[in-house]
């Protein structure tokens, strides 16, 4: 008779919000896994209508207190999009100055504090900062740069006040923005350094074939904007998302699977995704980084996804300290614009992956619909597949070992569950 | 700093309901300070930090988020149980966080709207503070809180004295911060005069009006401030929806976007 086993992770450690994981084997099969995702929804997309589309990225940012950039920056190019509003490039460059001190400052937390432990066998980043006081200490201080440049541009570092939509409500002066080169620079050498001490981890191999997506821009690492692209398909525009890609609830979460809408199948967004389709397009010194301690022949490995960030973290400093030294002071904070009824969607590439976002608005500026995709409801199926392939390596190892060694996989994909549990609107059948 | 020895270390709890982790993530974001703090408490349940999870007593017990669910009901009494002090960090523990715009709707509907099976789902028709539900020694504001404050907060308990929070209002950090007023100059509706201190003033530094995202202050006159922006010219639904953010179950915001409602109706469903 074969025997049955359950493995229950009541509460996943070391990621942003709250969720479970239930495992069932029968005798050698994996009979099921479970990502449940038991954070409260929270209605974003049902208390946003009526609201005027200024509210929007202060509210929207609420969704994630980790990368509440990221809400505002897809939401405001959603508006934006629906009002025919374009950006002065001096207002697009900071934005994206803005958004690399989200990806250094989000990526550093996890990084240090929450996802290098498991290499060593720590319980968390103090634990370990006893064993590498100096790369903890580094660490650090490489998250606060990027929590720097956040609380210049935007006014604090969590939940920002100064995005809105078409600019920001007030452009920094060159003196604020330069007094910031200096802790850039420092932070630099010590992301080098960190990215060679990662490099020499010990990493578990795990490197199961799936499609991976990211945006992609002909220019420079997308972040912002560009089409979304994939290693099994063509790329397609922003505005086709939805003809592609498709939402669907599942009784043991309440966070909704993505799927494309005609393969069923999972697909793989953040870092490792990005890396892969846009190595070429990282800043000159991370490339050159990249290609030696990362080379593309290694980055399938999810257990890599650690290595992905750091070097993202050096190309978004280099690219912050780029930034900066062009910036000249102008006069427009933000393009003037008249309410007027439209539809308009975005997607930019959140710390952890793709987000997309869309708005419906009436003629006197308030939002009718919104649709919101975050980046771990999309990862979500992903990652309960890629359970299920490397559950097998592990299946004679005691109860406690396979659950620390599950939820270690998880965390490679830093899912934020607080934003995945946000209501995802329903489609209820083909348009 | 020196290392106290285990027994003497005040035992620390970060526990988490309905909310963005922001608050929480503010204790992390106290780069220069986080490795001391752990030095002088021993952090016994932080989910987000680590993975060493211990059960309680604990001395000082941090809670994050709001009440939204019947479990969660459950959850915070068993909690207070366990607690010797309980602090609740931000808009969501302090006021139902912006998750109580439900409050105001019809939840059935908004469950249809969000999800194919509503029945799947275990949600209350309101979001609401946790000392609505259990005793509260302290709440500190904010949306998210401020990293100092919410070190002086954890320092005050464990060395087991009374925070020092002032309670005025943004005005007057935006006094000292020597920033023009909006309220006197600009007709657009900044919630300053009724908002408490905590953020230095953020928002008229950056040229816009306040959203009250540190919730009401002391001796607030509510009523006094919308009626002067609705004569200036700001409509009673900006005006409504300016109370109703995070913080629109805090009772003197809650009964002020009530009454601008009631007596100056909008021809506009709010929020
Ligand atoms: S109060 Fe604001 S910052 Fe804090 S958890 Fe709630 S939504 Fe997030
Ligand atoms: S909304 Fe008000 S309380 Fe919040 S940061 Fe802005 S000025 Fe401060």
């Amino acid at each position: 008779m074969s025997r049955s086993r359950k493995i229950t992770v009541n509460a996943l450690t070391r990621v942003e919000g709250e969720g479970a994981l239930h495992i069932r084997i029968d005798g050698n099969e994996i009979a099921e896994v479970r990502l449940c995702i038991y954070e409260p929804p929270r209605f974003f997309e049902a208390f946003l209508c009526g609201r005027s589309i200024q509210d929007v990225p202060d509210m929207t940012a609420r969704i994630c207190g980790i990368c509440p950039v990221a809400y505002q920056m897809v939401s405001v190019h959603a508006l934006e999009a629906a009002l025919g509003i374009a950006v002065t490039p001096e207002i697009r460059q900071l934005r994206r100055l803005l958004y690399c001190g989200e990806w250094i400052e989000s990526h550093a937390l996890h990084i240090f504090m929450l996802n290098a432990a498991d290499f060593f066998g720590c319980a968390n980043g103090i634990e370990l900062a006893k064993q590498f006081p100096e790369r903890i200490n580094d660490g650090l201080r490489i998250k606060k740069t990027g929590n720097s440049i956040v609380e210049i541009l935007g006014g604090r570092a969590i939940h920002p006040v100064n995005v809105r939509v078409g600019g920001f409500h007030r452009l920094p002066s060159r003196d604020e923005l330069t007094s910031l080169l200096q802790p850039l620079c420092g932070a630099l050498d010590a992301a080098i350094d960190s990215a060679e001490w990662i490099a020499g981890f010990d990493f578990p191999s795990f490197e199961p074939d799936c499609e991976w997506v990211a945006l992609h821009h002909p220019d420079e690492y997308a972040m912002n904007e560009g089409v979304i692209a994939s290693t099994r398909f063509p790329a397609i525009d922003v505005g086709e998302y939805e003809r592609d890609f498709a939402e669907t609830q599942v009784a043991h979460s309440n966070a909704l699977h993505s799927t494309r809408r005609d393969h069923p199948s999972s697909y793989l967004l953040g870092p490792l995704a990005r890396l892969t389709l846009n190595r070429h397009r990282l800043v000159p010194d991370a490339l050159r980084l990249a290609n030696r301690i990362a080379p593309p022949s290694l980055m399938q490995n999810r257990f890599r996804s650690i290595l992905a960030r750091i070097i993202e973290v050096v190309s978004c400093l280099q690219q912050a300290i780029l930034i900066i030294e062009e910036y000249r002071e102008t006069k427009e904070a933000f393009m003037p614009h008249v309410a007027k009824a439209g539809f308009g969607c975005a997607a930019t590439e959140a710390p952890r992956g793709m987000m997309y976002h869309h708005y419906e608005i009436s003629d006197d500026g308030l939002v009718t619909k919104a649709k919101i995709v975050p980046p771990t409801s999309q990862n979500q199926r992903q990652i309960e597949s890629d359970l299920c392939l490397y559950l097998p390596q592990l299946i004679h190892e005691p109860d406690e070992i396979i659950a620390a060694e599950c939820e270690k996989l998880i965390r490679t994909y830093d899912p934020c569950i607080s934003c995945s549990t946000h209501a995802v609107t329903i489609d209820r059948g083909p348009r | 700093m020196t290392n106290l020895p285990m027994k003497e270390k005040k035992r620390l709890a970060v526990f988490k309901f309905a909310s963005c982790d922001g608050c929480q993530l503010s204790l992390l974001s106290c780069e220069d300070e986080l490795l001391a703090l752990a030095d002088k408490v021993e952090i016994v349940h932080f989910l987000e930090l680590s993975s060493h999870t211990q059960t309680g007593p604990f001395d000082l017990t941090l809670v994050e988020g709001s009440i939204s669910t019947h479990e969660d009901e459950d959850r915070i009494r068993e909690i207070r149980r366990q607690s010797r002090v309980l602090v609740t960090i931000g808009a969501c523990a302090t006021a139902g966080g912006i998750q109580s715009l439900r409050n105001w709707a019809d939840h059935d509907e908004y469950l249809q709207r969000v999800y194919a099976h509503p029945e799947y789902i275990d949600s209350l028709a309101t979001s609401t503070a946790i000392s609505d539900h259990v005793t509260v020694d302290f709440e500190l504001r904010g949306c998210p809180v401020d990293k100092v404050q919410l070190l002086e907060v954890v320092l005050a308990f464990i060395n087991q004295r009374r925070p020092n929070i002032p309670s005025h209002s943004v005005c007057l950090d935006c006094k000292r911060r020597g920033v023009v007023c909006i309220a006197v100059t600009q007709a657009k509706p900044c919630l300053g005069p009724i908002t408490q201190a905590g953020c230095g003033a953020i928002c008229p530094a950056y040229h816009r009006p306040c959203y009250g995202c540190f919730g009401p202050c002391d001796q607030a006159n509510a009523k006094a401030m919308s009626e002067h922006y609705l004569e200036v010219g700001v409509t009673p639904l900006q005006m409504i929806h300016q109370l109703r953010n995070m913080n629109s179950a805090a009772k003197l915001f809650q009964i002020e976007s009530n009454r601008i409602e009631s007596e100056h109706p909008t021809n506009r469903p709010a929020p």
